[in-house]
């Protein structure tokens, strides 16, 4: 069933099937926001952004860093490629929102409401079971943290950004803004400018994280801009897997998340850098990631975009040295008034370094997902293999798949390999799946996450049922 | 055991698109008994199985479906799946990434269990699993199968195989078998004829769709009927399906001119 020919044939029938609605956002509670420590005005300016420096006591350099790139951001142009982002106000957005004057380091040092709210979303529960450290985001600070003492005795940091910055200067202003430097793009430059919390990971020489770092990242207010910052350290022969979840509340009007997130991998380091992305379907999802991996190194992405408005992230590896690898599995879910503009670019700046990219993408109720990617190998950089799948499933005719796939190979010796397929569930699958039984419903759910299934084995199991789960009510009908 | 029920077929008549295909069947089948549906290519065989399963694709323009007195024409696939109706596939489709196993414990717990709402209990799985290796045993299924990707790379016989198994796993009261000999070789022919023998019983109504004698070998036919041009002209016994076999269609043909022109009539049509 992946010829498009197959496919096309049965598109007439798809049309009379039962409309599947996708079920209700199970995330979308707010919580009153009139016990917050600071709201900074609505909008942005040079004032705002030197407030926020101001309001976290920062050193100079970095207030110096925040006004340029707030320079830098007025001048760039906004992106005319990806999605429609007419809807993004600036001047309508709350840039710094800090709802607790303190970090928690244990959960009952959390604000009332903002701890039942992480109860609901599990959070807690999770980091008894199988997290080796929680960092927990709400709006523009980090509200409670936490890292198994063994990981701390061996001199693995696990902090939000800000910490960082006041606590390891050195080894902060040696790595920070030097992946993806302001200029980079225009998400970038206001993300450098008005950024607020994020991770700060360093893992030591030759330290392996058994269990996953996990942050939690939530955005409770009505036209929030959420700017985290993350900078991930692997030293040599270290390993680490860390986790982030989003969630919003459901509003009328939109909220912006623009991330960066930098990640050094060095020499035989592996880092595996797990996102499971629900945004509320009012949230614009513009965010930077890119990893450098040195000389044998392991950077693994694993991306799964299942809410938000638009999101566009093209998660990048940059292969800079001998041996080293990158791997990118992303799953792109959209649904009804939903675009997911997701990717990967991969560049190979080394001899014999390798690639692979697995894309699933989904759509559904006239949402528009979409694989867009680079493929880079530099001249010298001879050896190389990159192999690059991307899979398209569409649910319904109203529904949109797009694939733009960008090769740039300046070297002659290399191996690239790209297979794209496009497939819509065929009524020969429904009807099979039925006359064992199962609902349509049950059926074309079926399908989906047998569709997503080589990627999603890939996860660990706590990782893999949270992502079956979020694309089963994605599937089920609004009923009730 | 109570009276055997009763799968009623009157005066059907079925559309795909414009262009009808069934022009008044007429059949009866019980628990119990086995059927035989022959019958020259396009004579609408397996448009009366997928009509009967409930295929969107196929139209019921006349005529009435009904099982025990209650008609089922409106009901969709996995409605009447629960009431005991079953198809082996000609043509099973695969499903990738979704196993054997986790296709067959939905499947199971739906059919036990009619009532049953989607992301209710599921059948336990100690007890699942168990009837699964047995079944499995029984048909010489390596179980290696139930954690495949369903008919994913699987050979034309692994896939009839495959249908068998869910004939035997979900224990429907009719069950209609789309030429599940075809396109097998003799030994792989056996070993679904023998797993269809060991199936039958007082609780299964079987109509075996073929072109082909052998399956019929080891499944005797009390009832073998005949289609041409979308109708049953011609029921008998197992010696019309002997006589069929030895002498092909020209004799029924021949017996129903009327029938044999609008065969020739839908033929030209169509090229």
């Amino acid at each position: 069933m992946s010829s498009i020919d197959a496919a096309t044939a049965i598109e007439e029938s798809t049309r009379e099937r039962a409309h599947v609605e996708i079920g209700d956002y199970q995330y979308g509670f707010h919580d009153p926001t009139d016990k917050y420590a600071f709201t900074s005005r609505r909008g942005l300016d040079a004032e705002i952004v030197a407030q926020i420096s101001e309001m976290k006591g920062e050193p100079g350099w970095m207030r110096d860093f925040r006004l340029k790139s707030y320079e830098i951001f007025l001048e760039k142009p906004m992106p005319n490629w990806g999605g429609d982002m007419s809807g993004i106000d600036f001047q309508d957005i709350f840039y710094y929102v800090k709802a607790s004057d303190r970090q928690g380091k244990t959960w009952d040092e959390v604000p009332e409401d903002i701890r039942k709210t992480y109860d609901r979303l599990g959070i807690p529960e999770a980091e008894k079971k199988y997290l080796a450290g929680v960092k927990a985001q709400y709006e523009s600070e980090v509200i409670y943290g936490s890292l198994q003492e063994d990981l701390a005795n061996q001199g693995v940091l696990f902090t939000d950004t800000d910490t960082a910055l006041k606590e390891y200067p050195e080894i902060f202003r040696e790595h920070f803004g030097t992946i993806i430097p302001p200029s980079d793009n225009k998400f970038a430059a206001l993300n450098s400018a008005v950024w607020s919390g994020g991770s700060f990971i360093y893992v030591p020489p030759g330290v392996n994280i058994d269990f996953p770092l996990q942050a939690y990242f939530r955005i409770n207010t009505e036209n929030m801009g959420q700017f985290e910052r993350t900078l991930i350290i692997v030293d040599e022969g270290a390993n680490v897997h860390y986790v982030e979840g989003c969630t919003a509340p459901t509003y009328s009007s939109d909220s912006l998340h623009s991330a960066v997130v930098e990640i050094i991998v060095k020499k035989r380091g592996r880092c595996r850098y797990t996102t499971i992305q629900n945004w509320s379907n009012n949230v614009y999802n513009l965010v930077t990631k890119r990893a450098v991996a040195y000389g044998d190194a392991l950077m693994e992405w694993v991306d799964g975009n299942l809410g938000s408005k638009l999101t566009m992230k093209y998660p990048a590896i940059y292969l800079m040295e001998p041996g080293a690898r990158g791997e990118t599995l992303s799953i792109a879910f959209a649904g009804d008034g939903q675009h997911q503009d997701a990717g990967a670019k991969m560049v190979h700046c080394a001899p014999n370094t390798s690639s692979r990219v697995i894309s699933k993408s989904i759509s559904k109720d006239g949402g528009r997902a979409g694989y867009r990617g680079l493929v880079k190998v530099q001249d010298g950089a001879t050896n190389c293999k990159s192999n690059v799948v991307c899979d398209a499933l569409i649910l319904d005719p109203e529904s949109r798949s797009d694939t733009y796939p960008y090769i740039e190979v300046d070297e002659d010796d290399v191996a690239i390999e790209h297979e794209a397929s496009v497939s819509k569930i065929a009524e020969e699958q429904l009807l099979y799946l039925m006359s064992r039984g199962l609902t349509e419903v049950e059926a074309s759910s079926m399908i989906v996450t047998g569709f997503i299934e080589p990627l999603v084995k890939e996860l660990p199991m706590e990782y893999a049922v949270e992502l079956n789960r979020l694309i089963e009510l994605q599937m089920e009908g609004s009923v009730g | 055991m109570s009276e055997p029920a009763a799968l009623k077929i009157e005066n059907l008549h079925v559309s795909v698109g414009d262009i009808p295909i069934l022009k008044g069947v007429n059949l009866e089948m019980r628990q119990g008994e086995t059927h035989a549906l022959m019958g020259p290519n396009g004579s609408g065989k397996s448009t009366l199985a997928y009509t009967l399963i409930g295929h969107p694709k196929y139209e019921v323009t006349e005529g009435s479906i009904s099982i025990d007195g209650t008609d089922i024409v409106e009901l969709d696939p996995c409605e009447r799946a629960r009431l005991g109706m079953f198809l082996a596939f000609q043509y099973p489709v695969t499903i990738p990434g979704v196993k054997v196993a986790d296709f067959l414990r939905h499947a199971i717990s739906n059919i036990r269990n009619p009532d049953r709402k989607e992301g209710e209990d599921l059948m336990p799985m100690r007890d699942f699993r168990k009837e699964l290796r047995d079944t499995m045993d029984e048909l010489n299924i390596d179980f290696e199968f139930a954690r495949r990707y369903l008919n994913d790379g699987f050979s034309g016989g692994e896939k009839k195989r495959m249908e068998i198994l869910q004939l035997a796993m979900l224990k429907p009261r009719f069950a209609f078998l789309d030429e599940t000999d075809s396109g097998l070789d003799s030994d792989a022919v056996r070993v679904v004829s023998e797993g269809l023998q060991k199936l039958s019983g007082p609780h299964m109504g079987v109509m075996i769709i073929t072109h082909h004698e052998r399956l019929l070998e080891y499944n005797i036919p009390q009832y073998t009927h005949v289609m041409l041009a979308g109708r049953i002209v011609e029921t008998g016994d197992a010696a019309l399906a002997h006589e069929l076999h030895a002498n092909g269609y020209a004799g029924v043909r021949e017996r129903h001119p009327e029938a044999a022109a609008e065969e020739l009539q839908a033929q030209e049509s169509t090229t």
